[in-house]
């Protein structure tokens, strides 16, 4: 009676998270793979049945690769996922010099402190995410504050050109990720037993060298859990590049929604969308094996 | 307070037994059973709100109103089906493409009285999008041309020409502009139609060889364009941060007007390009699933009634087609040939009409390459 009560309190626990799998992600997932594979037609909803009935029986199915063969026929589709890597690696990597040292800080700061320091990292997103990027654009212009400062304390004489460069993209994307790099590193940092850096120190060690045979490596998995925050939203990121960044470099968010709503083609917006869930697949597979691999070590 | 929260759910409850009893005793013959209120999706900034209050007074029928800044946007919408709107507002080339999705409904002209409002010159150049005028109405027409800022322009090149698409597409001239600031709207089909106008081509024409020329054209003047976007651009002309775009027509009354509440001494103008422009109309419709049919038949009449288009003209600053209307319109829009074109000038305007899924694929690709310049 116990034992079957217990199987039951584990089927509950572990079906509450695949029953929201299965109805969050894989079924969208699977909706959007049977739409790359159809046809564009004009009609509500925009593309042709995969397959026919009639009388009962399945009469055709219409398989359409050509929406991926697409994708690799013109060099714009593989330059913007290779620019959305660049943006989502180079931005994982400024997040993580940024927040490693913020993080560290909280960790080590007083009890009492830590709070309103955790507070602080937390409080822009009292405030919506897109006026904030607003509030960068009206910093960052050529007739915004910066440049005017600038102009009138007589340090330049023309306004420097911030807004539509990689500059403004990093700046606005590492300003709205970096919360998600501090939070797990935080929470990794703050649990590591103070003793250790003790033995470390009276080993002989100097704090440099305790902290990179000690601390780095004990941060390793709230390193790869801030990355993975950070990576995998950037890489589909489409509000920041839109607003601040250079019209001539796209990003994969942008193409998608350029063939969803310019194009009125669904199945080729569909068909980006799954090669970029690929392009992320990859990384958290690797995380994943990493994580595994960290494990058995121990 | 549990107590005051239930009371004020028995009073809402019976307040709208009320509201459907009042009702049902206006309207006699009340056809089938629809609920007072109609869900409206019409473009940003593109109505005296003040219409809708009047509206709900003498109907009794609650607007839902709600708000788009994109044809792409409101059609992906329709196209998905079930979009919950009883009115919206697309332009004609959109429609065009959606009347064929089946997405609209025929409107029952015997309920639209007003319609005899409409100037039948304009009828006439919205039945090129929508056959025989039978799903949809124009509400407010415009044209896409030169926007700019008077003194910055003049500063930047002082014979510039100002009445011409080669403040554009002539790389000489935008050469000059490239400093102070220039955008293109974000709308292909238009667009690329204006360099066809500018190139003295059919605006129309799908032929390859003149999207290669219109691409040979957009690709030499992209490295003087700063932006390329259809909403925000009138702030950046109204606070000096640009000086030159290429912008629709009514827009530059509300830009002007913002200029004038920022108090920086800009001063906008808009000009109808003397090769001609693309015409574009924006037309009420009712979704073929919408649930208040009814209630959308007597929206559109009320939109359509001479007091309620002068109302909205004096607001949005477009052309009304409302051909009653036009005398009590005030004079500084009616009298504007940027906003009412001249007869010479209206004559040289060619309507936006949808094109092919393999050209819009093959425009799409033009346009994507003139956006990355590559």
């Amino acid at each position: 009676m116990a034992a079957r009560g217990l199987r039951l309190g584990r089927l509950l626990v572990i079906g509450v998270p695949m029953g929201w799998l299965l109805l969050f992600f894989l079924a969208p997932f699977l909706i959007d793979f049977k739409i790359s594979l159809s046809e564009v037609r004009l009609a509500i909803p925009p593309y042709a049945p995969l397959l026919e009935w009639a009388d009962g029986k399945l009469v055709a199915m219409h398989l359409q690769l050509t929406n991926y063969r697409y994708l690799f026929t013109d060099s714009l589709y593989v330059s913007a996922y290779g620019y959305s890597l660049q943006v989502a690696a180079v931005s994982t990597l400024l997040c993580l010099l940024l927040g490693y040292p913020m993080a560290l800080g909280i960790a080590r700061a007083e009890p009492a402190r830590r709070n309103l320091l955790l507070m602080l990292v937390i409080l822009p997103f009292w405030t919506s995410f897109l006026l904030r990027v607003y509030a960068w654009m009206g910093l960052l212009r050529n007739n915004g504050l910066i440049n005017n400062f600038l102009l009138w304390a007589g340090v330049i004489d023309t306004p420097i050109q911030m807004m539509q460069t990689d500059f403004a993209v990093y700046l606005g994307i590492v300003y709205s990720y970096l919360p998600f790099m501090i939070l797990p590193l935080y929470t990794n940092l703050e649990k590591h037993d103070g003793t250790l850096l003790e033995a470390a120190a009276d080993l002989g060690a100097k704090p440099l060298a305790a902290f990179l045979r000690v601390t780095l490596p004990l941060s390793v998995p709230g390193i790869l859990a801030g990355a993975l925050l950070v990576f995998i939203p950037v890489v589909g990121e489409y509000v920041i590049p839109t607003l601040l960044g250079r019209p001539d470099q796209l990003m994969i968010g942008r193409v998608l929604s350029d063939e969803f709503f310019a194009n009125r083609d669904w199945p080729v917006a569909s068909a980006v969308a799954m090669m970029m869930l690929v392009l992320l697949v990859v990384p958290i597979v690797a995380f994943q094996r990493l994580q595994n691999n960290a494990a058995h070590a121990r | 307070m549990p107590i005051s929260s239930r009371a004020l759910a028995v009073s809402a409850l019976a307040l709208l037994l009320a509201a459907c009893g009042g009702k049902k005793s206006e309207t006699t013959p009340a056809p089938a059973a629809e609920e007072p209120v109609v869900n409206v999706y019409n473009w940003s900034d593109y109505i005296d709100t003040t219409v809708l209050e009047d509206f709900t007074k003498e109907t009794g029928i609650k607007v839902n109103y709600d708000v788009f800044d994109s044809n792409e946007l409101l059609q992906t919408k329709l196209l998905s089906g079930k979009s919950g709107y009883d009115v919206v507002v697309p332009s004609g080339s959109f429609l065009e493409k959606q009347i064929q999705a089946g997405v609209f409904q025929k409107l029952d002209k015997s309920k639209l009285p007003n319609l005899a409002n409409i100037d039948p010159a304009i009828q006439t150049a919205t039945a090129k999008h929508d056959p025989g005028n039978e799903h949809a109405v124009t509400y407010f027409w415009g044209t896409s041309g030169v926007g700019y800022n008077i003194d910055k322009v003049k500063a930047a090149m002082p014979n510039a020409p100002v009445d011409s698409f080669a403040m554009f597409y002539d790389p000489k001239v935008i050469a000059n502009f490239k400093k102070c600031g220039v955008t293109i709207l974000d709308a292909p089909d238009e667009v690329v139609a204006t360099v066809l106008l500018y190139l003295g081509r059919e605006p129309m024409s799908e032929k390859a060889e003149d999207l290669a020329a219109v691409e040979k054209v957009l690709l030499s003047i992209r490295p003087f364009v700063r932006e390329i976007k259809s909403s925000g651009y009138l702030d950046d002309l109204a606070n000096g941060e640009i000086c030159v775009a290429l912008g629709w027509s009514g827009d530059v009354g509300q830009g002007k007007s913002r200029a004038e509440e920022a108090g920086k001494g800009v001063k906008l103008q808009y000009n109808i390009p003397k090769e001609g422009a693309i015409q574009f109309f924006d037309m009420l419709a009712v979704p073929a699933d919408a649930p208040h049919v009814g209630n959308a038949h007597k929206f559109i009449d009320f939109m359509l009634r001479k007091d309620v288009a002068v109302k909205n003209t004096n607001f949005v600053t477009f052309a009304s087609p409302n051909a009653a209307a036009r005398d009590a319109i005030n004079p500084e829009i009616t009298g504007d040939p940027s906003i009412y074109p001249t007869p010479e000038v209206a004559a040289k305007l060619s309507p936006n009409l949808a094109r092919s899924q393999e050209y819009t694929r093959e425009l799409t690709r033009v346009w994507t390459r003139f956006k990355t310049g590559k």
